[in-house]
């Protein structure tokens, strides 16, 4: 089966022949309409229309969207604060930054819409240290939204006021969760916050409520206050609505981004039909799906189950190929959807190499407040690179596994789940390659090897 | 008396043991309650909870109700509501207890837990026990044993940091021990107010350090050391000196204010070798100042007072006894007794006997410095109050002894005896002193000693048992902690005796015994024994006293007493 054409709503404009980032350009492709309207609508009506949309979140966690501005604590008297998630630094995720480089008015639209609806008169755009260049684009787009009205006091002549400001993180993968976003929004070290008591929507940002939504989530927003809830349900597949953006990188012909209807097109599809399949003379040997931590996928095998379509409880016998790339059935086979970040790796790759490159960026990336994830992705990372640099032990596997079950669920925030999933599933679907390195590999780390950090 | 609030009980179960404790109490604290032990390493109980060292995961929870009726689900194996356990362990720092919460801490997967963070806070610990000062009062060598698998499967390079940073003048870091579970960091942004410490670096490279350009110099700073769970913060001054297994602890008070904080005094044949604080919920919490861990130094000092003396000569205690007796009689009526507010409870009411024998005037010396709004109050005698409740003095005494001076200068004062107190630095001129006969009472050499007729060596506050009255009107005991010097007298003796000197009725000296007498004679101690004075101390009625100008700022767990302006228009 061929697959689906692109539908590109976020994406509309990204690499447009002479489309450019300009309030101007913006405006006429009819830009800022949607928020002309939205000002004049009840925000309670464009929450209703974001929870009838089904948006689920982009970060990562597909939390629904809707849910989540409804769990905001309104009655505390306290502001209400909403914070765009620009710290996009998941590897393989590269979507957010487009948005913002190319598109940055339609972040600002989508935010200024989500801040009417949620009676936000502050709002923050937390960008990633590593992209000054973004930040200044958005410097500027808020200038010129501000300058037309768009952003600041009494909004279109409606009373209401919000300002935006860009916050520069120093670099640090953390600082995407998001209450460790919020602590470095205040000027602290980035230590995740324990929930209970600090959840977001009641003690977030300066102990106020809090909403925290991914660029791409916001980019939704703005076109479900345009077509309605409704209309918008209608993309996709139940449970899984809108569209997707994958950001597909590694051993294919044509990596890059592509934006689908969710759950319409499956990896197979996604790799061959559309990104043009391997490189010539090799075949696909491994796919992580959403980001590099989420669980990888060895082509080859089987994932086999009951699914729900409708009403109905139905067989499923999946090779990889075959997997809809959604959030409910990348979950149900023990993955997940992500950020969609999908890291191709073909038969050149070595598993064991990989995984140590991994472990090397999740050990970096430990606020190192809770143990286990601390000193466990620490542990990890020398493991697996005393294995690359030619000191394996056929028993490396066996401990790395043991290291890694010994991380998920004990910590405060998700990040111990991401540095120990790479290992329990490269072990879990490439064990054999571990037990071998030692056998594999037996030189010695060169005098001029660049370290791993 | 105010009587409290009742506070809400919440009933839960931990490890099928049933317990109501109040609403808001977290799961560590309840399971302390009926002895089940959550090992932990972050949580304080006095400091904000952070949850980041993992080491009290345990198994919760809840009883299962249908979501539609409410109904409880029963579990008909057991015929009692079924539990709904989540399936992840959870720390039992940051969850207050809930009604009907459930908890295990017994199982496999609270074991493994706790085997899992005791391997990684183990990896890159440096494991030098042997060496290390903690050893012995070590939560990370307690838990290894209790909680941990036993073995290491380690084999890389552990991280290495920095060792021996001075962090201030009193604290020495060692960053490899430590396991970054930030009380320190807590305790001085929180109590301390002082936010000097912070975690630089990520992962398990972070390493805890001053801020540029700061230093751990305030004057609590040897908390951190106290809470400090492993050896990575040591005392400058305690570090290598002595094994703690060695040392015996003794309870004591500490003398260097008013506010009476509690405190343990660890000490080796007869030598003492620090001075750490003893958690009192109603005065200083688990915290002592760094100004009064060092007072022991002055057991030992080379300026001790160790030689009865008479006339500036070597004598002997009851030769000296005797000449003060002599002095008494004849200047009968013109003697004035100088009592302390570092005496203790003891000695001011035999001072107060020793002056109602004398009919003398008693004085007393205030020391009045600046408070600290924490554990160190503007009234730096430990027990003015007592010399209050004993009746020794009925108004609070003057900056300088001016009264004396002038009786002195009048003539009508001809022998002062001094408990303890320099005269000099209490405002007698050198006229006023060559114009009377002193009798001294005293540990240390002082500048007035050379003129006194007699003097006679006593002991310090850790050379004895005794009680003080804090600002709070809170009496509370110390015990002996190492044997008197020798050469010094118990002040309790040297007093009596002066009594009986001085034609008075034989006190008994022994602390139990004296009390029976001191119970007898003060009606607001008529309840009180030495013996069954409870460890936290006993509030006494500070109402006859209400009106006094108490100098006291507010403190932990102290407030200045209100003008009662407000209740008398209510």
């Amino acid at each position: 089966m061929p697959a689906p054409a692109q539908r590109r709503i976020i994406f509309q404009h990204i690499d447009e022949p002479g489309y450019t980032n300009d309030i101007g350009c913006y405006v006429r492709n009819g830009g800022y309409e949607v928020l002309k309207q939205a000002v004049t609508r009840k925000p309670e009506e464009l929450i209703d229309e974001v929870k009838k949309s089904g948006l689920r979140g982009r970060g990562g966690a597909g939390f629904p969207c809707g849910v989540k501005w409804g769990l905001v604590d309104r009655k505390s008297g306290k502001p209400i604060y909403l914070i765009v998630n620009a710290d996009e630094s998941e590897p393989g995720t590269f979507k957010d930054r487009y948005i913002m480089h190319q598109d940055p008015h339609q972040l600002i639209e989508g935010t200024m819409i989500s801040c009417f609806a949620n009676n936000v008169r502050q709002a923050y755009i937390y960008i990633r240290g590593e992209m000054p260049h973004g930040a200044r684009i958005l410097e500027k787009a808020i200038a010129e939204a501000r300058a037309a009205n768009f952003v600041g006091p009494n909004i279109l002549g409606t009373n209401y006021s919000c300002e935006i400001f860009v916050h520069r993180g120093a670099g640090a993968y953390i600082c995407g969760e998001e209450t460790g976003l919020i602590e470095s929004l205040e000027g602290k070290r980035a230590n995740p916050r324990i929930k209970p008591p600090y959840f977001p929507a009641v003690l977030g940002l300066y102990q106020c409520p809090t909403i925290v939504n991914n660029v791409e989530t916001l980019c939704h927003v703005k076109y479900i206050a345009q077509h309605g809830g409704a209309e918008y349900a209608k993309i996709g597949t139940p449970g899984n609505t809108g569209t997707r953006i994958f950001c597909v990188s590694g051993h294919v012909q044509r990596p890059g981004y592509y934006e689908f209807p969710a759950g319409t097109i499956t990896m197979g599809q996604l790799l061959n039909d559309v990104c043009g399949g391997p490189l010539p003379g090799r075949t696909f040997k491994a796919v992580i799906p959403g980001g590099s931590s989420a669980k990888i996928m060895r082509f080859g095998e089987r994932y086999k189950g009951k699914r729900k379509v409708g009403t109905e409880m139905v067989d499923y016998d999946w090779g990889v190929e075959d997997v809809p790339m959604d959030f409910d059935s990348l979950g149900m086979i023990g993955t997940m959807g992500g950020s969609g970040g999908v890291i191709v790796m073909d038969d050149t790759v070595n598993m064991v190499e990989a995984l140590a490159n991994i472990n090397a960026f999740y050990s970096h990336e430990s606020c190192g407040q809770c143990t286990p994830c601390r000193e466990g992705s620490l542990w990890m990372k020398k493991i697996s690179s005393r294995m690359v640099h030619g000191q394996a032990r056929p028993e490396d596997a066996a401990l790395l596994k043991s290291v890694a079950d010994q991380i998920p669920g004990r910590t405060i925030c998700a990040f111990g789940e991401a540095c120990s999933w790479p290992t329990q599933s490269f072990i879990a679907k490439f064990g054999d390659e571990f037990k071998q390195y030692s056998e594999t590999k037996k030189t010695a780390k060169p005098a001029d090897a660049v370290a791993l950090i | 008396m105010i009587a409290t609030a009742k506070p809400d009980l919440v009933t839960v179960n931990i490890d099928g043991k049933e317990i109501a404790v109040p609403k808001g109490t977290n799961v560590i604290e309840a399971a302390r309650l009926v002895n089940v032990d959550v090992p932990h390493y972050c949580y304080h109980p006095k400091l904000t909870i952070v949850g980041n060292c993992r080491m009290c995961l345990i198994e919760m929870g809840m009883p299962a109700v249908d979501p539609a009726t409410k109904a409880p689900i029963m579990d008909p194996a057991t015929g009692k509501q079924k539990i709904n356990w989540i399936p992840r362990p959870q720390i039992g720092c940051g969850t207050n207890v809930s009604p009907g919460l459930h908890v295990r801490t017994t199982t496999p997967m609270v074991k493994d837990a706790r085997e899992g963070v005791m391997e990684f806070l183990l990896i890159n610990h440096p494991l030098d026990c042997p060496i290390c000062d903690q050893a012995g009062e070590c939560k990370l060598q307690e838990q290894a044993t209790g909680y941990g698998r036993g073995y290491s499967r380690f084999i890389e390079d552990k991280n290495v940091k920095p060792k021996r940073t001075q962090l201030g003048p009193r604290v020495t870091l060692d960053d490899e021990r430590c396991i970054l579970c930030s009380r320190c960091i807590r305790f001085s942004k929180e109590i301390a107010k002082d936010d000097v410490l912070g975690f630089v670096d990520r992962g398990s490279y972070s390493t805890l350090t001053c801020f540029p350009g700061k230093k751990l110099e305030n004057n609590y700073s040897l908390n951190t050391v106290d809470i400090c769970p492993v050896g990575a913060l040591t005392s400058t001054d305690f570090r290598f000196k002595m094994r703690v297994w060695f040392l015996k602890q003794t309870n004591a008070i500490d003398t260097e204010s008013s506010v009476g904080a509690n405190t343990v005094v660890w000490s080796r044949e007869g030598t003492i070798y620090r001075i750490t604080p003893r958690r009192n919920d109603e005065v200083n919490d688990t915290w002592m100042a760094d100004s009064g861990r060092v007072l022991f130094k002055a057991v030992q000092a080379p300026d001790r007072l160790s030689a009865v003396k008479i006339n500036g000569t070597d004598s002997a205690f009851d030769i000296a006894i005797n000449a003060a007796a002599e002095l008494f009689k004849a200047n009968a009526g013109a003697v004035a007794v100088v009592g302390s507010g570092r005496s203790t409870v003891e000695e001011q009411f035999l001072t107060k006997q020793l002056a109602t024998a004398l009919k003398a005037s008693t004085h007393l010396v205030s020391r009045v410095g600046e408070g600290d709004k924490l554990l160190v109050s503007a009234d730096r005698n430990p027990n003015v109050r007592g010399a209050l409740v004993t009746g020794l003095i009925s108004t609070l005494p003057g900056v300088k002894l001016v009264d004396l001076g002038a009786q002195i200068d009048a003539g009508k004062v001809k022998v002062v005896v001094t408990v303890g107190e320099d005269l000099a630095a209490a405002g007698l001129n050198a006229g006023q002193l060559a114009k009377i006969s002193l009798i001294v009472l005293g540990t240390h050499a002082k500048s007035m000693d050379g003129g006194a007729k007699v003097v006679i060596p006593t002991l310090t506050a850790f050379e004895k048992s005794g009680t003080f009255v804090n600002q709070q009107f809170r009496i509370q005991k110390f015990l002996k902690a190492v044997p008197p010097m020798a050469g010094a007298t118990d002040d309790l003796i040297v007093l009596a005796k002066l009594v009986g000197a001085a034609g008075g009725a034989t006190i008994p000296t022994e602390v139990n015994a004296l009390w029976k007498t001191i119970a007898a004679a003060v009606p607001a101690l008529a309840t009180t024994t030495f013996a069954n004075l409870p460890e936290t101390g006993q509030l006494l009625d500070a109402t006859p006293f209400s009106a006094l100008p108490f100098v006291e700022g507010e403190t932990l767990h102290y407030k200045p007493a209100q003008p009662v302006v407000a209740a008398a228009n209510a």
